[in-house]
């Protein structure tokens, strides 16, 4: 507190000081610009939102590192920003152009898994240590500004921003193919009818994102090291600031690149551990003044109507009733087989097939895509812990505290988005759940950082292995019974329903975004609940619990139990902690794996899926 | 020579069958008016042709050629223009931008279009060059929306409801252009719920209902068949 | 008695009145249409009614009480149900389900979670799919329905919350010719036993004509002719702004 006042007497007493932390600000906002114009250019086109276009910024930080060493450091820029825009026609010919017409979370999971993908070949070529780059050749000085030195380097960087935004404003307005980009933004299938080729258009449009998003990173390169956790950083902030500036406005981009930039500067000072919680609240403010964001046109409704529906959903039949029987028997017997290790494994299993389940109830049954579901665990999982640590909280309290905790969680989530749906609730989510990583990461005193929270002790009842193990089961098999009877209920159904047709569901009387919240809340609360008992298997909590990949996890196990059947999640889960967990991450580059798994099953996904559906539709 | 004919084609939106065997055909220089109610399928056979709905059975071909599942921009290329009935202006493009968006290489045996001799078919719109489309009357954006289809130089062009929602003024001045279209050896289908807007720029016409071709013939036969209107375009029992 | 009363309404897109003062009304147990060529107001004036809309101008009174700009589902509530030119209903359900949604709904138990949505009073969702005539079909998943079904399934999930006033918009298109009689013969027999008041859009005029007590005729947002089917037919104006028949 003492630091903050003096931080803020420091900016009222003197002003230059100010002035140069805005400019910080404003350099900083150039690189955030380019990969956000980047996104939002391809999003407005092709309808699809790039989760990797996060790692097209960290490959050109990279490949402008190599580059220089060779070239350069100005032509080294140049290749850099190519080279991006070459990954950029592969990706869009090799994987996108195949999902355009897919649902989607398909679309999104797909190049979700590029981004694990990249990951691990960025990895395997440039190796695990950061890696810094030089200093621009004649801009490595700094120029006083009202008596505060200004690196020269960040005035060049302020200046590319609005340099960037004029040239992609003669490209749009002054040549044909800008023209026929801003024509098939407007409509696409006008646009087709005058005969304009998608295809090539689209590889287009895909290959300047990617060049914009290599340059950010490779303009980045003397600022910050380049490192692994660039893409998911700057792919959270880049959410962040297209949906502020308005999704599709490039100006929109730059100006909210701007805001975010130097609330960025300002909050590093006034709240270091808290930066990007401050941008999330600005981001929060923005969208409660203007839910389209500054310059954003509203978004259309989804349009629902007949046909389209999954199956219903039927009571267990007597044979599933049975298996579930002697699958809670079975586990029930365990321990008298064994003590040690598979124990160990099995409280993983449970508690992640709840979260799977938690996940599952969101996605297939209240139909909102979360790409941040972690972040309930993870807060159940701090929650339990925090209680433990500060309140002294017995493990029932801090295990009752778990799904509080979460459960508070996404109904401030869910507040904030209410108005959000589709790919601008799976980005927001994201964000979110990025941001609450950072703060468990950040806040040192609170959180204990990268150290995690140790010492959290299950009561002497349940302290044994077994014991635990039981609690485990008992505590799983409840939640995940309790969930799958929501989904049966009117609250449950009428999720369904709302998702089927909001039309239909507003005109009987219903509305669509309180049960949606509720079950933000709802689902929240599950998966908190899961991350307690994990915490507690572990006896500690450790940022990697709301990690992305944590995430991931959860989006794999619903996706390989299916995501219309509400037994899926349990299958998923068993198999991919049996399979995936065991023996992929056994191997070195196992996000490679996972991820090239997570684009075939997209892809694959896409043709039974998109198959059911137009064989419903061609049913007279 | 025939130019566009369809054979037996089915269309669906959705589940609900719109088009049940349309049969059609128009030929070089020749204007055809799809006639009868909102929903009878005029506005989807257009769509049919250009690629825009889904075609369950039958068989379009243009020149000769069967179209096929051929993507939209493709029939574009070959000379098919479109204009829907929402016009579908691109509202941020200036006038001239549109333009630009429908722009195509000079083919054989269709006129080529430059802007200058869009400006002399439809006056008005030169002086709104650089206007917006979006700030454009009613009128001017359907002129704009046919000027657009022509940059392309299409052989057939097909006019959704080219009459609706003008002042009757333009009315004159979009039969007018019609008129002139034809005169440059255009084939146009245009699908029309005013009769007298038909009956001036219309070779032929088939009136359909519920999906089907209830009747054809020439636009001087179907007008003096009372019973044929009574049915098909006004008030029923 | 008057449901319906809708008083000089306008409504204007940027520089386009698309409705310029309407006003109509409805009875109970009374049948009115709502026509007019492409572009006359009439979505417009019917989405002013069924609360999607607010209007610029005017008054929407239900049953006595001003429910302008109130939204569809406060409507709902007070019993105006509505069915959409494109059925809507909920695929993901089974078609008795439907019903049991609506009627759940209807009885403020719309997220409740004692107990399973299936189980919530089979009989009486039953009753209602024996009147629109799929009772045979309650197993079955909705979005399995025939469009003609699907039509008939979401007028037994309006009626399941026994509204006074119904609204629909073209509730006949895209059906077969006999499907539409049908349908409309229902609707006729359920205003005329239950009292219900009847608002709807058409184009085909067989159904206009063959079911409506009374017609209000819309163009260019305004209304230009409205009584009973006889007057309108002879109606001059009517004849030369709709059907495109000066000349003919």
């Amino acid at each position: 507190m003492d630091s903050l006042i003096g931080t803020l007497r420091l900016l009222a007493e003197e002003p230059s000081f100010a002035v140069a932390q805005a400019l910080t600000g404003l350099a900083g906002a150039s690189s955030l610009f380019l990969v956000s114009a980047g996104l939002t250019i391809v999003f407005g086109v092709t309808r699809v939102v790039n989760f990797a276009h996060g790692s097209f910024f960290m490959v050109g930080a990279y490949v402008a590192v190599s580059a220089i060493t060779l070239v350069g450091f100005w032509p080294g820029m140049l290749v850099a920003a190519l080279a991006v825009g070459a990954l950029g026609v592969a990706v869009e010919v090799g994987i996108l152009r195949r999902i355009y017409r897919a649902p989607e979370l398909f679309q999104l999971l797909a190049t979700f898994g590029l981004v694990l993908v990249i990951q691990d070949a960025t990895l395997w070529l440039w190796g695990p240590e950061d890696r810094m780059g030089p200093r621009a050749p004649g801009l490595r000085g700094a120029v006083d500004v009202l008596g505060q030195p200004v690196p020269l380097y960040d005035l060049f960087l302020i200046a590319v921003g609005p340099l960037v935004l004029a040239l992609l404003w003669l490209v749009f307005r002054r040549t044909r193919w800008g023209v026929l980009v801003r024509a098939a933004t407007a409509d696409r299938e006008m646009t087709a009818a005058l005969g304009v080729d998608q295809k090539r258009l689209f590889t287009g449009v895909f290959a300047l994102g990617a060049l914009l998003a290599g340059l950010g990173g490779a303009l980045q390169v003397p600022r910050e090291a380049a490192n692994l956790h660039m893409d998911l950083n700057v792919i959270a902030e880049a959410f962040v600031v297209v949906v502020v500036g308005g999704m599709g406005s490039i100006v929109g981009a730059y100006l909210a690149a701007v805001l975010i930039g130097v609330v960025h500067a300002f909050g590093v000072l006034l709240f270091p551990k808290l930066t990007l919680v401050l941008v999330f609240l600005i981001m929060a403010a923005v969208l409660v003044v203007r839910p389209a964001g500054l310059l954003g046109e509203a978004p259309v409704p989804a349009g629902g109507g007949h046909g389209t529906g999954e199956p219903p959903l039927r009571p267990a039949s007597p044979l599933l009733k049975l298996a579930g029987a002697a699958l809670l028997v079975l586990l029930a017997l365990l321990p008298l087989a064994t003590e040690g290790y598979a124990l160990v494994l099995m409280v993983d299993v449970l508690a992640l097939a709840l979260f799977a389940a938690s996940l599952h109830f969101l996605m297939g049954v209240g139909g909102m895509i979360s790409f941040g579901h972690a972040a309930y665990f993870g807060i159940g999982a701090y929650g339990a812990a925090l209680a433990a640590k500060y309140l002294a909280a017995p493990m029932e309290l801090a295990l009752a505290f778990a799904p509080l905790a979460a459960a508070v969680a996404g109904l401030a989530f869910g507040w904030l988005c209410g108005r959000a749906s589709g790919v601008y609730l799976a980005m927001l989510s994201l964000a979110f759940a990025q941001i609450a990583w950072s703060v468990a990461v950040q806040w040192l005193e609170v959180t204990g950082g990268d150290n995690g929270i140790l010492g959290l002790w299950p009561s002497p009842w349940a302290a044994g292995p077994g014991a635990y193990y039981y609690l485990t089961l008992g505590l799983t098999t409840a939640g995940l019974l309790a969930i799958r009877w929501l989904a049966h209920t009117p609250f449950g159904q009428s999720l369904r329903a709302g998702r089927d047709s909001p039309r239909r569901a507003e005109a009987l009387g219903m509305s669509v975004g309180a049960r949606q919240w509720a079950a933000v809340a709802v689902a929240g609360a599950f998966a908190g609940l899961a991350g307690g008992l994990f915490a507690y298997a572990k006896g500690s909590v450790f940022p990697s619990f709301l990690a992305i990949s944590r995430s991931v996890d959860g989006l794999v196990m619903v996706l390989l139990g299916g995501v219309q059947s509400l037994t899926g999640p349990i299958v998923g889960a068993i198999a991919y902690i049996g399979l995936a967990d065991q023996l992929v991450r056994g191997v070195e580059y196992w996000r490679l794996v996972l991820g090239a798994t997570i684009i075939l099953l997209a892809v694959a996904f896409r043709g039974g899926l998109a198959g059911i559906a137009i064989r419903r539709a061609g049913a007279p | 020579m025939t130019r566009l004919e369809m054979e037996g084609v089915r269309a669906f939106y959705g589940q609900a069958l719109a088009l049940d065997e349309v049969s059609l055909s128009a030929g070089r220089g020749e204007v055809v008016a799809l006639l009868g109610r909102n929903g009878a399928g005029k506005s989807t056979t257009l769509k049919a042709v250009m690629g825009l709905v889904r075609v369950g059975a039958g068989r379009i071909a243009f020149d000769g050629a069967d179209l096929g599942a051929l993507p939209s921009h493709r029939r574009a290329r070959l000379g098919i223009g479109y204009v829907p009935e929402e016009r579908r202006i691109f509202t941020d493009l200036t006038v001239a931008e549109n333009l630009e968006v429908g722009r195509q290489p000079a083919r054989p045996g269709a006129p080529t279009w430059t802007e200058a001799r869009i400006w002399a078919l439809f006056p008005p719109l030169e002086a709104l060059r650089r206007r917006p489309g979006g700030r454009l009357s009613g009128g001017e954006q359907q002129m704009l929306a046919v000027a657009r289809t022509l940059m392309g130089n299409p052989g057939l062009l097909l006019l959704d409801e080219p009459s609706e929602g003008i002042a009757p003024i333009l009315v004159a001045a979009m039969a007018d252009a019609v008129l002139a279209l034809k005169a440059e050896g255009l084939t146009i289908l245009l699908s029309e719920q005013n009769l007298r807007f038909a009956a001036r720029v219309a070779d032929r016409a088939y009136v359909l209902s519920q999906g089907r071709v209830a009747a054809t013939g020439t636009m001087g036969a179907l007008l003096s068949d009372q019973a044929a209107i009574g049915r098909h375009l006004s008030t029923g029992p | 008695m008057t449901l319906l009363a809708v008083d000089d309404v306008a409504k204007a897109f940027g520089a386009v009145a698309a409705v310029a003062g309407v006003s109509l009304s409805v009875a109970a147990g009374e049948r009115v249409a709502l026509i007019g060529p492409n572009g006359a107001g009439k979505t417009t004036c019917f989405n002013i009614i069924n609360g999607q809309l607010r209007p610029d101008r005017g008054r929407v009174a239900f049953d006595g009480r001003d429910v302008t700009g109130w939204r569809p589902r406060a409507l709902a509530r007070r019993g105006v149900g509505r069915t959409f030119q494109i059925s809507q209903t909920f695929p993901s359900l089974t078609v008795r389900e439907n019903v049991q949604m609506a009627m759940a709904a209807h009885g403020g138990r719309g997220a409740a979670i004692g107990r399973p949505l299936r189980r919530l009073d089979p009989a009486g969702a039953d009753a209602v799919l024996e009147r629109v005539g799929l009772r045979a079909d309650g197993d079955r998943g909705a979005g399995a329905l025939a469009y003609g079904d699907a039509k008939r399934l979401e007028l037994a999930m309006v009626l399941a919350q026994s509204p006074t006033l119904l609204l629909m918009d073209e509730p006949t298109a895209g059906m077969a010719a006999d499907e539409r009689h049908q349908l409309m013969d229902l609707v006729s027999r359920l205003a005329r036993e239950e009292g219900i008041g009847l608002l709807f859009t058409e184009h085909d005029m067989d159904v206009v004509f063959g079911h409506a007590d009374r017609i209000v005729v819309l163009d260019r947002g305004r209304v230009i002719a409205a009584g009973d089917p006889a007057a309108v037919r002879a109606d001059e104006t009517v004849r030369r702004v709709y059907l495109g028949l000066d000349d003919a």
